[in-house]
């Protein structure tokens, strides 16, 4: 291997650069993050796993990566499918529906928990009609994954829309000429084009779903062992002054979410495996 | 397989890519649609290949005599390879060109080890059988193009349509290219046309050119016959370096070097550079008096431009270079210019 003095680049700044860049995410993401592990490093063994393994905690875990894992995928599915119409087709009010899509981006979390919380409440204007046939949503584990999947949407199709933009018709033209059906196009050469995009806005969604807490707050209802996110199982944590269990929590939270990001990149560097070199 | 159009039109919103043109293509021929860009060549290509349909109720596109105007692309059994290659860029090159076999309906699929054998055989054909395993991304431009045309005939096309196909290739590879397929032609005897605006390429290549301007076709023949006798101005100009010139600037002095069928005198005539004979001025006799204005001697041939005494006219003139150095030309010296073939369309006819 030779080292970056040897092979010399025409690009200048790299060591002022990758200098400033660690020294950034160092002082941004690194420091908070440790202080975590360092809180965390001073309990004991026993007292760590009483604070991360309760199966109140443990009840935590599944609600916030089950609904962020079901909520980043459903966002894949129909962000998809939203940037498929607003690149493909052009109507009017093209321009409004591609705003609407920041929308979630743009309005605090609390406004969006409150106005899904009054929509599906079994007194709001969707709840009444669900309620009596018997979907409840707000106050349950369906209210948390909504919720998770207004505020992902966004990422899913500001990443999927410039690739689509860009792929050439020509290739799907192709594809037409060689007696391909349009099925078998969509499935064997859009969807592959398209594969590290989704897996990009997937992670993004996933990720912002799982350390969301303004939004679920309100529509899940806060019943421990039921609807309770572990954002808020933190939160409760340091409000009783335990800090020490919250800083817990927060790096079991940390390293698996790491972990799970990390098996997404790798997903994502084979379904590009073809772009070599 | 031979194709026919007859009558295309095709309008794009105000803009009229095709009015009402015909063709027809001989089995087994080579043919080039030669324009410039915005000529509508492409857009008839794709109508031949039914990625794009003529408009409704103006004419009919026919393989072997049989009606296909409202076949889809997939089911006319055409391969066309396209400019800018549209490779699938997650699949090797051994999958995109096994791709039109495997998306055939069960029934009709090869088995996997004859898919995998005609494939390998398509490459070889294209002499690219040891990169079947690599990825369009890791290839030149040249190799993809021949990628692609494995591809296309994969499907055992009855006809070839290439989109420009050496368009986007430097001039070395493109002319390399341009041979090659010329004997491959020769060699798989399939029916094709391929769009071009290189006339170099249309008339080195083709067996029949077909010049298309502004939505219509202008001349078809062969490349001689198109080079020798052009139908139009336009195909004059565009099939090479022409000299126009307005016929004022030739009474007198020039006009015993001319037919008597000679065009009116304020119609344009046409010489090619290298149909003008140059003699020293001091030497007498007819022709048109001229100063030279620069002397271009890099290349095979050398060229002079010129400027007429009379009508201040700038002219291109080639000669051979033993010609220039037996003159011994400089700058500013005074010659005279003798047309030997000529062109004129003011009768619809060439002279």
């Amino acid at each position: 291997m030779a080292s970056p003095r040897d092979s010399r680049s025409i690009l200048p700044g790299f060591g002022l650069s990758l200098g400033f860049t660690l020294a950034y995410l160092g002082l941004i993401v690194l420091v908070p993050l440790s202080a975590a592990f360092i809180r965390t490093a001073g309990m004991s063994w026993h007292d760590f796993v009483v604070a991360v393994a309760s199966p109140r905690v443990i009840a935590a875990y599944r609600l916030s990566f089950g609904a962020s894992l079901a909520a980043g995928f459903v966002n894949m599915v129909f962000g998809l499918v939203v940037a498929w119409v607003l690149v493909r087709y052009s109507f009017p009010g093209k321009r409004i529906v591609d705003a609407l899509v920041d929308l979630p981006f743009a309005l605090p979390t609390a406004v969006a928990g409150i106005a899904l919380t009054s929509l599906y409440s079994p007194h709001g204007w969707i709840g009444r009609w669900l309620v009596p046939l018997g979907f409840k949503v707000a106050f349950t584990w369906t209210g948390v994954f909504v919720a998770l999947t207004f505020i992902g949407l966004p990422f899913v199709v500001r990443t999927v829309q410039p690739v689509l933009q860009e792929l050439e018709p020509e290739i799907e033209e192709a594809s037409s000429t060689l007696g391909a059906s349009r099925i078998q196009t969509v499935t064997r050469i859009l969807l592959p084009e398209l594969m590290p995009s989704l897996l990009t806005g997937f992670a993004l969604a996933f990720a912002r779903a799982l350390g969301e807490y303004g939004s679920v707050v309100f529509i899940s209802g806060n019943m421990p062992m039921k609807t309770e996110i572990v954002p808020l199982l933190i939160i409760t944590k340091l409000e009783q002054y335990d800090y020490r269990g919250a800083t817990a929590i927060a790096v079991v939270m940390l390293v698996s979410s790491f972990v799970l990001l990390l098996l997404i990149n790798l997903l994502q560097k084979w379904s590009r495996r073809y772009h070599a070199i | 397989m031979s194709i026919e159009a007859h009558g295309i039109r095709k309008k794009f919103g105000a803009y009229t890519a095709l009015d009402g043109v015909d063709l027809n293509v001989p089995q087994g021929k080579l043919v080039a649609l030669l324009g410039p860009s915005g000529s509508g060549k492409t857009t008839l290509l794709r109508i031949i290949a039914g990625l794009e349909f003529p408009d409704p109720g103006s004419g009919r596109v026919l393989f072997h005599g049989e009606d296909v105007t409202d076949v889809p692309a997939g089911k006319r059994r055409v391969g066309f390879v396209f400019q800018h290659y549209a490779l699938f860029k997650h699949m090797s090159v051994f999958e995109n060109v096994a791709f039109g076999l495997r998306v055939r309906k069960r029934s009709h699929r090869p088995t996997n080890a004859s898919i995998a054998e005609r494939a390998h055989r398509l490459l070889e054909l294209v002499q690219l059988d040891g990169l079947a395993g690599r990825y369009p991304s890791q290839l030149s431009g040249g190799e993809r193009q021949r990628v692609a045309l494995a591809r296309a005939l994969a499907v055992e096309p009855k006809v070839l349509l290439l989109d420009e196909p050496f368009g986007a290739l430097d001039a070395r590879v493109r002319k390399d290219l341009r041979r090659w397929l010329r004997r491959f032609h020769d060699e798989i005897q399939l029916t094709t046309i391929f769009v071009t605006h290189d006339q170099e390429e249309a008339l080195e290549i083709a067996d029949e050119v077909v010049i298309m301007n502004k939505a219509h076709v202008e001349q078809v023949g062969t490349p001689q016959q198109v080079y020798d006798k052009p139908a139009s101005p336009f195909v004059y100009q565009f099939l090479g370096n022409v000299n126009v010139l307005r016929a004022p600037a030739l009474a007198g002095s020039l006009r015993r070097g001319l037919r008597p069928d000679e065009p009116a005198p304020d119609g344009q005539i046409f010489v090619r550079p290298h149909d003008i004979e140059v003699t020293p001025h001091d030497a007498g006799g007819s022709g048109l008096s001229a100063i030279v204005r620069h002397i271009h001697a890099a290349g095979p041939q050398a060229r002079l431009l010129v400027e007429q005494v009379q009508t201040r006219e700038h002219v291109e003139v080639e000669i051979s270079r033993s010609e220039l150095t037996d003159l011994n030309l400089r700058v500013n010296d005074l010659i005279r210019l003798r047309l030997r073939q000529t062109h004129s369309f003011d009768e619809d006819y060439a002279i």
